[in-house]
């Protein structure tokens, strides 16, 4: 009798959530930080989160979108949480979104998971966020994949050498034993290694030392800031030749403020990146085009982790037809793969993460602007953190 | 009208006065109730509102009863969010001894720091606290191994409350551990403040060398009151950690240390429910001012700021209070 009645309820629910399906909106709540020090980045992001709505309007699989905005005000993962909480208890939204702190998305990942919501992580760069949750997605790229490409690619390009110089600092750390790790893994050697304070201005001292060891190349990891244009200075004031000794990083050494900081003593120097507004592509130029009428100003890496990750919960809302739970969201994310305008990204089925093209770029002088050109690339790229995971689990 | 003094009425009765339960306190309490029968959505942000105000009880007690200005505050907070999680991560997760490791750790600090602190006033004071959460913040920072570094302390688990109660997300749990908490210790430093320990810390921060002319131990009052009130910033910090499982950089930050402080001025400072009263209006203008408009809603917190310093010298538990004396006046 009792499981009789428990066919019936079930079936009673499914009856009224799928004629509630067709009225009710899908709700979004975005967490993003909008005031305090990372106020630019997040707002980037959600610049890039809605020009995709913009473009392709706020109607998916005939259910209407409907967008909740919380403020995370910076680092603070219990904010988050609360946060996270609230949009799912009071404003009962079907997916989160957002997330360009690690911390705060570590925090949230613990709701996803609970409440089973579809999590689409849009900048957060640290390897083990996917971890937290079954249901979490990322659209951006994560710290030792730009690295690990960088380190296989200097191995490749006759790099034999290398001198790390890195922040003392946790995604520092992290960045500094990807590329190790992938640079000696393919046959290079490095020559001396050192962590230099957070708070670091005066680099003259770390560079010749570097400079001393006579190395094919330096490997530099800075969060950014006001330390890329303290660091051109001192490559300069130790006369380092770029065209000889390498200097190397990720994208944030020569970020777009990075550049305008350094001026010409950026030229040469060459970081690994997965997007830069200068990609040579149609779509990207289009895309460029339309930020810039909307925002007037380029579209950064915040801007295209948000973009793509309007792009994937639209994708995954059209796969299922305008299911919002998250079992079938995160089934239908699963191995998704499209163009964006940094060019082809998928997410990996087995990982949920990011898979897309590491760029290679040099900072080159043309029509008297200082831009990142892109000169080579590596395909193909997933994150090495969980590649190791699943090799080590078998 | 005015208060009884001590010449009118004797020691113990003066006490015994201002020790007494008034109308609005119990209403005060009984609203702090309410939360959870007419607005169940919103209890979480009702947890976390208590847990800021018993954070900034204690810096009440500290400021506006012995005078001691603090912007270093958070690294009790901190220390207390710290040694919580880290327990928590290693196996302990029972929250009521949780809360009692976070509070001792961040006593313990408290006591050893209270030494310098009772040395100084004023400007002195409010850079040495500044830079003694400055130490802390960076000694959590580049302990990354204890601490989880830049990225938070992951792997904390909270057990139920004695087994019974489990950590919901709709909050219930946490708001009425939170709540209880909360009032525990106020009910303490309610007790405490109407004491003649209490009275003692008001004589220093009104004149200290008075205080000291009539013979009271200056130095050893305020190690005291400064090591009490790090024991329970440290249990408002190992509360966050329990009700959120998640510790961050973030708790002990400078910036917690200012907003502590702004909620208690907003509040009203040495009103005893100042910084009660003040978390609850922060908190609650920041959650529905940034619904507004995510972007803007500190102009609306500084403006409301502005007002209060400028119109209600005491707070806005002062201005109350000044209210229902002029009304009780009209009454007789």
């Amino acid at each position: 009798m009792r499981k009789a009645f428990a066919l019936l309820a079930g079936v009673a629910a499914v009856g009224i959530a799928s004629s509630a399906f067709a009225q009710q909106p899908v709700k979004i709540g975005m967490i993003v930080s909008y005031t305090g020090q990372f106020a630019d980045t997040g707002i980037q992001l959600d610049n890039g989160f809605k020009l995709f709505w913009k473009q392709k309007g706020d109607t998916v699989a005939g259910r209407k979108i409907e967008f909740v905005r919380k403020d995370n005000g910076g680092i603070a993962p219990d904010v988050a949480k609360r946060l996270g909480q609230e949009l799912v208890v009071r404003d009962k939204v079907d997916i989160l979104g957002g997330f360009e702190l690690t911390p705060n998305a570590l925090a949230v990942g613990d709701i996803s998971a609970e409440a089973k919501k579809f999590m689409v992580v849009m900048n957060a760069a640290t390897s083990i966020i996917t971890t937290k949750s079954p249901y979490m997605a990322r659209t951006s790229v994560t710290t030792p994949m730009l690295n690990d490409a960088l380190g296989r690619w200097a191995a490749k390009n006759g790099i034999k050498k290398v001198y790390t110089l890195v922040s003392d600092f946790g995604p520092g750390l992290d960045a500094d034993a990807a590329f190790t790790e992938a640079f000696t893994g393919s046959g290079g050697t490095i020559v001396g290694a050192t962590k230099f304070p957070v708070a670091a201005l005066d680099f003259s001292a770390y560079i010749q030392a570097a400079k001393d060891t006579n190395p094919d190349a330096i490997y530099i990891w800075t969060p950014g800031g006001t330390q890329p244009a303290a660091i051109g200075k001192a490559l300069a004031e130790r006369g380092v030749d770029t065209s000889k000794i390498k200097i190397l990083g990720q994208d944030e050494l020569t970020g777009i403020t990075a550049i305008k900081s350094m001026g010409d003593l950026s030229i040469g120097i060459i970081t690994a990146a997965m997007y830069d507004y200068s990609h040579k592509s149609p779509m990207n130029a289009q895309f460029v085009k339309e930020y810039r009428e909307a925002y007037n100003r380029e579209p950064d890496i915040f801007s295209i982790g948000g973009y793509d990750g309007a792009q994937l919960i639209y994708k995954a809302l059209e796969k299922t037809g305008g299911k919002a739970d998250g079992e079938s969201l995160i089934a239908a994310a699963k191995g998704m793969a499209w163009e964006s305008p940094r060019g082809p990204m998928s997410i990996d089925p087995e990982t949920r993460d990011v898979v897309e093209t590491v760029y290679i770029r040099r900072v080159e002088k043309v029509d008297g602007q200082l831009i990142n050109v892109e000169f080579d690339k590596v395909e193909n790229v997933k994150d090495p953190v969980k590649e190791k995971m699943k090799a080590g689990a078998k | 009208m005015s208060l009884a003094t001590p010449a009118d009425i004797g020691p113990t009765e003066f006490l015994a006065a201002r020790a007494r339960w008034r109308p609005v306190e119990i209403v005060f309490w009984l609203a702090a109730i309410t939360p959870y029968f007419i607005a169940a959505d919103y209890l979480q942000l009702a947890g976390q509102i208590l847990i800021t105000g018993l954070f900034a009880l204690s810096l009440d007690l500290i400021l506006g009863y012995a005078g001691i200005v603090s912007l270093g505050h958070a690294a009790f907070f901190g220390l207390g969010a710290y040694a919580t999680g880290i327990a928590s991560k290693h196996g302990w997760g029972e929250p009521l001894t949780g809360l009692l490791i976070g509070g001792l750790v961040a006593g313990v600090v408290g006591f050893g720091a209270s030494f310098i602190v009772a040395r100084f006033r004023g400007l002195a004071l409010i850079m040495i606290t500044l830079g003694l959460d400055q130490i802390v913040a960076e000694a959590a920072n580049s302990m990354g191994w204890l601490t989880g570094g830049a990225d938070g302390l992951q792997g904390v688990k909270t057990w139920p409350i004695l087994g019974l109660f489990r950590f919901d997300l709709y909050g219930v749990t946490a708001y009425w551990y939170a709540l209880i908490v909360t009032f525990l210790f106020f009910l303490l430093v309610r007790r405490m403040v109407n004491s003649p320990f209490g009275l003692s810390l008001q004589g220093i921060r009104e004149n200290s060398t008075r205080m000291l002319a009539i013979g009271a131990r200056n130095h050893a009052h305020v190690r005291t009151v400064f090591t009490i009130a790090a024991f329970i910033a440290g249990v408002a910090g190992a509360l966050l950690t329990e009700t959120t499982e998640t510790v961050s950089l973030e708790t002990l930050s400078f910036q917690r240390s200012a907003d502590v402080l702004v909620m208690l001025i907003l509040g009203g400072v040495g009103q005893l429910y100042g910084g009660l009263v003040g978390a609850l209006i922060y908190m609650v203008a920041r959650d529905q001012f940034s619904d507004i408009n995510p972007q803007y809603w500190y102009f609306w917190i500084g403006l409301l700021l502005v007002a209060v310093v400028v119109f209600l010298p005491n707070g806005i538990v002062g201005g109350v209070k000044k209210l229902g004396g002029l009304l009780g006046r009209r009454g007789t």
